[in-house]
C-alpha cells in the first residue's frame, strides 16, 4: 500500500528512500512505455510542490497567430555589458570558484538566436541565494548577488563570468539537496519558444536523488541540461570554463513564410 | 521540420523574485497615461489556494493592432510601447499589469494577450491566451475548438479597472475550471 502523499511542500515528511522509490517506479514505467519524452513531466509527484500546481487536462493545440509569431525585442540599452559578469559590481571579489559559462542558443533547425536576452540567477558558492526566503544556515556573500543578463551575439553565443554555485538543502523531503545549478531564462525568435530551465554541472552525485532533475524521465533529455567542462574556455590563472548549448523548440515557419504572412 | 531536440525546461523555483522582476517590469505603459488599463487577476492551485510564487509574462499587440518591435522593455522610458511585461504574484496570488487593450492583428482574428506562466511547483512553463471580451470572439479558431464549459477560462472579464483574468492551474473540488493551457506545434512532451 502506498502511504498518502503529504501535499504540504515544506513538510519534509518523506524520506529520501521513499522519494527515490517513487522516482524509480516512474522511470521504470517510462522505459516500458517506449514513447520518448524530451521535456519534464508537469505531473510528477516526487516533486511535492507540483501536486496541486499541474494542469490535469491535456494541453490544447493552438496554431500560433498574431503576436505569437513574433518575439519581444531587447537591445543594447536594455542590458549593460557589466551585467554578464556576476563577480563585479560589489565592494570586492566573491568567494568561490570563478568560472565562465558560455554556449549557443539555437532553434530546432540549428539557426542561431541572435541578439536575444539571456538571464541567469543562482546561489552563491555556499549554496545560499540572496533571497529573503532562503534562510538555511549558509553564509551570504556580500560580494555576490547571483543575477546576470546578456544578449546573444550574431552567432547566438552568450557568455557569463560567475562563481560556481553550491548545492543547497530544501524541504521537499527529509535531507533533500538540490544539485548545483544555474537558472537560465531564454527567449527565441518566436513567442512560443520562451523557456526557463536549469543548467547543471557534470558528474553531480545528487542527480539521482533530485526529483526536479528526475522529472525529466529520459536520461538523454536530462543530459541536455548538463554543461561540459571545456578547457578551451578555461583561462590561465583566472577561471574554469564550462560550455552549455541550448536548443529552443523549432520555429514553426521559415522567415520567408513569416514575411509572406504579414 | 525541426532536426534538433529541444532542451528541457525546468521549474523557475522559489528564488526568482530578486532576479527576474525589474523596475516597472509590469508597466507596459505609465499608469494614468491615455488608454491605460490594468490587466490583473489571481493565480490559484488545485485546492483553490493562491499561488504566491508565480511569475507571469504578457506579450501583446498595441491598441492599433501592430506587433511591437521596439526594444527597451528592461529600461522603460515611459513612452515607448514594447508590448512585453513581467509580473510576479503577491502573497495573495494577485498579479497586475498596466497596459493598453490590444487590438486584433488581423481583420479575421480576435485580440488577445499571449501569456506565459511560471511558478514554483510548475515543472515547465505554461502558455495561454487572455482574450479581450467582444464580438470578435465568436469567430476565433482556438475558442471554437474548445468545449463551451472551458472556453470562458480564456476570456478576460471587464471590471472597473480594466480587465480581470484569473488563472487556475488545476481543477479541484470547488468546481472552478482549470484554465486552458496551450501546446504549439513544435512543442514535444
Amino acid at each position: 500500500m502506498m502511504t498518502p502523499i503529504d501535499t504540504n511542500p515544506d513538510a519534509a515528511s518523506a524520506s529520501q528512500a521513499q522519494i527515490s522509490d517513487e522516482i524509480a517506479a516512474i522511470e521504470s514505467d517510462y522505459q516500458r512505455s517506449g514513447v520518448e519524452e524530451t521535456q519534464p513531466r508537469l505531473n510528477y509527484s516526487p516533486y511535492r510542490s507540483s501536486l496541486l500546481r499541474h494542469p490535469t487536462k491535456d494541453l490544447q493545440h493552438a496554431d500560433p497567430e498574431g503576436v505569437e509569431l513574433w518575439t519581444p525585442c531587447f537591445g543594447e540599452h536594455d542590458v549593460a555589458a557589466q551585467e554578464s559578469d556576476l563577480t563585479v559590481g560589489h565592494g570586492g571579489e566573491p568567494i568561490g570558484e570563478r568560472m565562465v559559462v558560455t554556449g549557443r542558443v539555437v532553434d530546432g533547425d540549428g539557426r542561431p538566436v541572435r541578439r536575444q536576452l539571456v538571464e541567469i540567477w543562482q546561489a552563491n558558492a555556499s549554496g545560499r541565494y540572496a533571497h529573503k526566503r532562503d534562510q538555511h544556515p549558509a553564509p551570504l556573500d556580500p560580494n555576490f548577488t547571483g543575477v546576470g543578463r546578456c544578449l546573444t551575439d550574431d552567432d547566438g553565443t552568450y557568455r557569463f563570468t560567475t562563481i560556481k554555485p553550491g548545492p543547497y538543502p530544501w524541504k521537499n523531503h527529509h535531507n533533500a539537496w538540490r544539485p548545483a545549478h544555474i537558472h537560465f531564462s531564454l527567449f527565441g525568435t518566436e513567442f512560443t519558444q520562451r523557456m526557463i530551465t536549469q543548467m547543471y554541472f557534470p558528474g553531480d552525485p545528487l542527480f539521482g536523488l533530485d526529483p526536479i532533475y528526475q522529472s525529466i524521465t529520459d536520461q538523454k533529455a536530462r543530459d541536455r541540461l548538463v554543461a561540459s567542462y571545456d578547457h578551451g574556455v578555461t583561462t590561465h590563472e583566472w577561471a574554469t570554463g564550462y560550455r552549455w548549448d541550448v536548443v529552443l523548440t523549432g520555429s514553426r515557419e521559415t522567415p520567408f513564410e513569416k514575411s509572406e504572412q504579414s | 521540420m525541426s532536426t534538433l531536440t529541444p532542451t528541457p525546461g525546468q521549474t523557475i523555483g522559489p528564488f526568482f523574485g530578486y532576479a527576474l522582476p525589474f523596475e516597472r517590469s509590469n508597466e507596459l505603459v505609465a499608469p494614468g497615461s491615455p488608454g491605460a488599463i490594468r490587466l490583473h487577476g489571481t493565480v490559484t492551485d488545485g485546492a483553490g489556494a493562491p499561488v504566491p510564487d508565480a511569475l507571469l509574462e504578457i506579450w501583446q499587440a498595441g491598441a492599433d493592432g501592430a506587433v511591437p518591435s521596439a526594444t527597451g522593455s528592461l529600461r522603460r522610458d515611459g513612452a515607448t510601447f514594447t508590448g512585453w511585461g513581467r509580473a510576479g504574484t503577491d502573497p495573495e496570488g494577485n498579479y497586475s499589469f498596466t497596459t493598453v487593450e490590444p487590438a486584433a492583428t488581423n481583420s479575421d482574428s480576435a485580440p488577445f494577450f499571449a501569456v506565459t506562466v511560471f511558478g514554483r511547483g510548475l515543472l515547465n512553463r505554461l502558455f495561454t491566451r487572455a482574450y479581450v471580451p467582444g464580438e470578435r470572439l465568436g469567430a476565433d479558431r482556438l475558442l471554437g475548438s474548445l468545449p463551451a464549459e472551458r472556453r470562458h477560462t480564456l476570456v478576460a472579464v471587464r471590471d472597473e479597472n480594466g480587465l480581470r483574468f484569473d488563472i487556475r492551474l488545476q481543477a479541484g473540488a470547488d468546481g472552478v475550471p482549470e484554465t486552458v493551457f496551450l501546446r504549439y506545434p513544435g512543442h514535444r512532451a
